[in-house]
């Protein structure tokens, strides 16, 4: 199957403040070297903490922001020879679009609903005619299962739940082939989060959209996406299908990350916490592994040599010399 | 939106009264202005040397000045051109400012240094110096006067409008306009100033005091406005002459009314600020 | 049976504000025994943030306790004098709320602020001020703790700001640690270090935790007993597993099935359909989950509506239980 979004060593290197005047800058390894591959019509989940840059890598592929190196690929050509505000103006901005995480914030506050979902649909499917506008417009709120009667009302006056459907509304409407979801329902009750998970992939499956779904919960990840990857200090350090790495984590970092995790049923993976501090993202030593310091089965091999991403078979990936 | 307005509106009135004061005194020196030259008993440039230097009394309220004129009709009349002095400096200052401070704000970068360095130059000199300076470089005329008071508020509206769209520029809802497609001038004007608007007008309701203070003080010096023409500076600067022979009435009721201007513009900016700033809702 | 540490009987709080008054407590009601941690579990607008701040009085202005009592072994704390409630508060009775290094003063550093709340309850000399402050810091397990007593909370991750958090809020000694979502905006690898922190602590010193969380399996995993709460209500009490084994309210159930973690696909998932009642509104029924239940019978609308006993330490309040 080809690959609707590849990225290739995809780099996002943050320039900090130089130390001494004419030295050199340190600098911020938030993204390094991301291969990640997203199939059409396929829900891949970002997990990782705060830190792990996955957000900069969610605003990469959402062509918010310029990587410092590495290309991403959409069906095959490159969208990065280009810049962001290029893309912006392109046609193939619609292709990929973001649902963000606070649904108060991302909601301008003093526009109405329907002039929320009506302005993409403007700009990116330039229609202009208001009937066909506002059929549009209709039917997206419809497919999100938004009443139309929230269509005059301004964010202030909906709930979470509402806000968060307008924010998917807005992206759907104008039919693109990725979505870019940055922690979506993490602001959402739980009671609330089932209708916004079953909802997207009602979309996902009806319209074979592809979801990146960017989440620090992995039990949500769990149910809406057929492959996980797992980040640390800006690498992936495992990917795989859902069944492998969470039924079978290889990365000692994602096995204490989902003994971390509280369940309602116990689970029967082993019970472990993470002592020492993790490394800085700041200038990181190329030989050693990035999980050093805190990993509880750290050897020497791992502070000469940092490990690569390797395939343990069947397309499970891991970052460890002892996975 | 509006709706939400009225309504915080309405409930701020009846909680706060000093907001309620603010609002009736505007109104009075708004009703001053528009209606002033009609609802004076006496000609202001009428004069009369018969009844010169009256102190107040039945039939002139505020007293007469040397030239036997009316005073109260005066510095009623006067409203009107000092309000006119005013808003029109701060209009132009606040649009003109908001502009500016608007795109060097979301720009960022060298744009952003080189305005402020010199946004910067501009507040380092003594603004009330430089609009003199303006005003005698320029010409004494009531339009130069206008234009030097727009310019010293320059800064101020640059430096608010820079920062409320710094805070605002990486808010998700704008990340959000950029992967809808907005270009960013679609961003500046549809999505930020809009909600930059009320900190601005806050800031102006303040100004308009400060203002009217500027091209009186300009105006007591001899620049810009000329006699005869009936204008709270002048007024001031003519009966400053009387005070120490007794005729404090001259240079009393001007000020008087400067300072209620003043004031009601101060407390007018207080209650805006209660009113829009959502943050201060309930 | 002896006699709980905290007694909350039949509280009833409300808020006046500009459209209107708020009910947000009606008659809650729960005990938490001396060295228990209890959870309150409830999501947003259910009143367990407002059951907590009532306890340790620090309630908004606009808030008022229209009835109710809130024992302390045996005192009402609730009639307490100002002087005597300052006290207890610290010394007795401590919280810990979310967002940690808000909670902390940004401009003074760590060991001045927990130095603070010693000297403020226990009169001791200054330098035994600060060793009893190195120790708090010890106690937590932050590493190197005299030198960390200089260090200002922006120089400190969540996780350790929180802890020095749990810290000041343990200095005294209390016997009772209330936890206003302790974890909320921790990473959960953190987030396990510090519950595991904090229920290490309890356990040592017998002290009781009321934890407030929105995240019922985090509760399943450290509490012993539950306290749902829905809109202003306690709707059902019960020791953990039982509640989570077999639920007596409705909204427990239901709740307890829209957890990610307890399904396997997500088709099995469920949402709460509908949304919480307008606790303005003064005609509200006596049961506020009515309008959304699936088992409601016509009986649920008459008043007087109590939690009442359905087995060895458990409540609910429901007319139609499971």
């Amino acid at each position: 199957m080809t690959d609707l979004l590849a990225t290739r060593d995809l780099e996002m290197h943050f320039p900090m403040e130089r130390r001494s005047f004419l030295g050199p800058r340190d600098r911020l390894h938030a993204v390094d070297g991301i291969n990640l591959r997203i199939s059409a019509g396929e829900a891949v989940g970002l997990v990782g903490e705060s830190g792990c840059g996955k957000s900069t890598l969610s605003r990469l592929i959402c062509r918010l922001a310029d990587p410092t190196a590495g290309e991403i690929l959409l069906n095959g050509r490159s969208i990065t020879d280009k810049s962001a505000a290029e893309f912006g103006r392109s046609p193939l901005r619609r292709q990929i679009q973001m649902v963000f995480q606070d649904p108060t914030e991302s909601l301008a506050p003093h526009l109405t609903v329907f002039e929320l979902i009506a302005d993409p649909v403007r700009r990116l499917l330039g229609v202009t005619d208001k009937t066909l506008l506002a059929k549009t417009v209709r039917d997206s709120a419809t497919a999100v299962n938004l009443p139309e009667a929230l269509l005059t009302r301004y964010p202030h006056q909906l709930s979470g739940g509402q806000k968060a459907r307008v924010g998917i509304a807005r992206a759907v409407a104008v039919n693109p082939r990725l979505m870019v979801l940055d922690e979506p329902t993490s602001a959402l009750d739980v009671s609330v989060q089932a209708t916004v998970l079953q909802l997207l992939d009602k979309l996902r499956r009806e319209r074979g959209i592809a979801l990146l779904f960017v989440s620090h919960d992995l039990t949500v990840v769990r149910l809406l996406c057929q492959r996980i990857a797992v980040m640390y200090l800006g690498q992936i350090v495992e990917e795989g299908s859902t069944a492998q790495v969470y039924d079978g984590p290889r990365h000692p970092y994602t096995r204490a990350l989902l003994s971390a995790v509280p369940t309602l049923q116990p689970r029967a993976v082993k019970r472990q916490r993470l002592e020492g501090e993790p490394q800085t993202p700041i200038n990181p030593s190329p030989s050693r592994c990035r999980f050093g310091g805190r990993c509880p089965i750290e050897a020497g091999l791992c502070i000469e040599k940092a490990p690569d991403l390797r395939d343990l078979g069947g397309g499970h990936l891991a970052r460890c010399h002892f996975a | 939106m509006t709706r939400a307005t009225l309504d915080t509106l309405r409930y701020n009135l009846r909680e706060n009264r000093l907001n309620l004061v603010a609002f009736l005194l505007f109104a009075l020196i708004l009703l001053c202005a528009i209606f002033g030259p009609w609802l004076a008993p006496y000609d202001p440039l009428q004069s009369n040397a018969d009844v010169a230097l009256q102190p107040p009394s039945a039939q002139h309220w505020f007293g007469t000045d040397q030239l036997g004129r009316d005073l109260f009709s005066r510095v009623l009349t006067a409203t009107r051109l000092d309000l006119t002095l005013a808003f029109s400096a701060v209009i132009l200052s606040c649009t003109i400012g908001s502009i500016i401070g608007a795109i060097v704000g979301y720009r960022g970068g060298i744009v952003d240094g080189v305005t402020s360095r010199l946004v910067d130059v501009l507040m380092a000199f003594p603004l009330f110096v430089l609009a003199m300076a303006m005003v005698a470089a320029l010409g004494n005329s009531i339009i130069n006067v206008i234009y030097a008071t727009a310019v010293i508020n320059l800064p101020f509206y640059i430096r608010l409008t820079r920062t409320e769209v710094r805070v605002r520029r990486d808010l998700a809802y704008v990340e959000a306009a950029k992967v809808a497609g907005a270009s960013d001038f679609r961003i500046l004007t549809k999505f930020l100033l809009p909600n930059v608007a009320s900190p601005i007008v806050i800031q102006a309701s303040v100004n308009l005091g400060w203002a009217v203070l500027n091209a009186a003080g300009l105006s007591f010096l001899g620049l810009g406005v000329k006699p005869p023409t009936p204008e709270w500076g002048i007024m001031v600067a003519e009966g400053a002459k009387f005070i120490t022979s007794g005729e404090w009435w001259i240079a009393f009721f001007p000020s008087l009314a400067l300072m209620l201007t003043v004031f009601t513009f101060n407390l007018l900016g207080d209650a805006l600020r209660d009113i829009l700033d959502p943050r201060m809702r309930t | 049976m002896t006699q709980p540490l905290l007694s909350v009987k039949n509280l009833t709080v409300e808020f006046k504000t500009r459209t209107g008054t708020v009910h947000a407590l009606e008659n809650v009601s729960f005990d938490i025994g001396a060295g228990q941690i209890i959870g309150i579990i409830g999501e947003s607008g259910s009143g367990k943030s407002v059951c907590a701040y009532t306890i340790m009085g620090i309630l908004d202005r606009a808030a008022r306790v229209t009835s109710g009592e809130i024992l302390f072994e045996g005192r009402d704390v609730l009639a307490m004098r100002r002087a005597e409630r300052n006290q207890w508060r610290g010394a007795e009775a401590s919280i810990i709320f979310q967002s940690p290094r808000t909670a902390l003063n940004p401009i003074r550093s760590v060991g001045d602020q927990i130095c603070d709340v010693i000297a403020r309850h226990l009169p001791v000399p200054a330098a035994e001020v600060r060793k009893r402050a190195i120790d708090a810091l010890r106690q937590v397990r932050i590493p190197d703790p005299e030198r960390r007593m200089k260090a200002y909370p922006y120089e400190l991750s969540g996780g350790l700001c929180q802890r020095v958090g749990i810290a000041s809020a343990l200095a005294c000694s209390p016997r009772l640690l209330i936890a206003d979502e302790p974890t909320t905006g921790l990473d959960v690898t953190t987030q396990a270090v510090v519950m595991d922190l904090m229920r290490d602590l309890a356990r040592a010193r017998g002290l009781a935790v009321a934890l407030i969380t929105h995240d019922l399996a985090l509760a399943s995993e450290y509490c012993d007993h539950l306290a749902i709460m829905h809109a202003g209500h306690v709707v059902e009490t019960g020791p953990t597993t039982q509640v989570i084994a077999a639920p007596r309210h409705p909204y427990t159930q239901r709740l307890l099935r829209s957890v990610p973690s307890s399904v396997t696909c997500l088709a099995d998932l469920e949402a709460i359909d509908g949304s919480l009642p307008d606790l303005r509104r003064n005609d509200l029924s006596p049961c506020r989950f009515a309008e959304r239940c699936t088992r409601r019978l016509s009986t649920c609308d008459a008043p007087a509506l109590h939690l009442e006993n359905s087995g060895p330490g458990r409540f609910v309040a429901c007319r139609n239980p499971l």
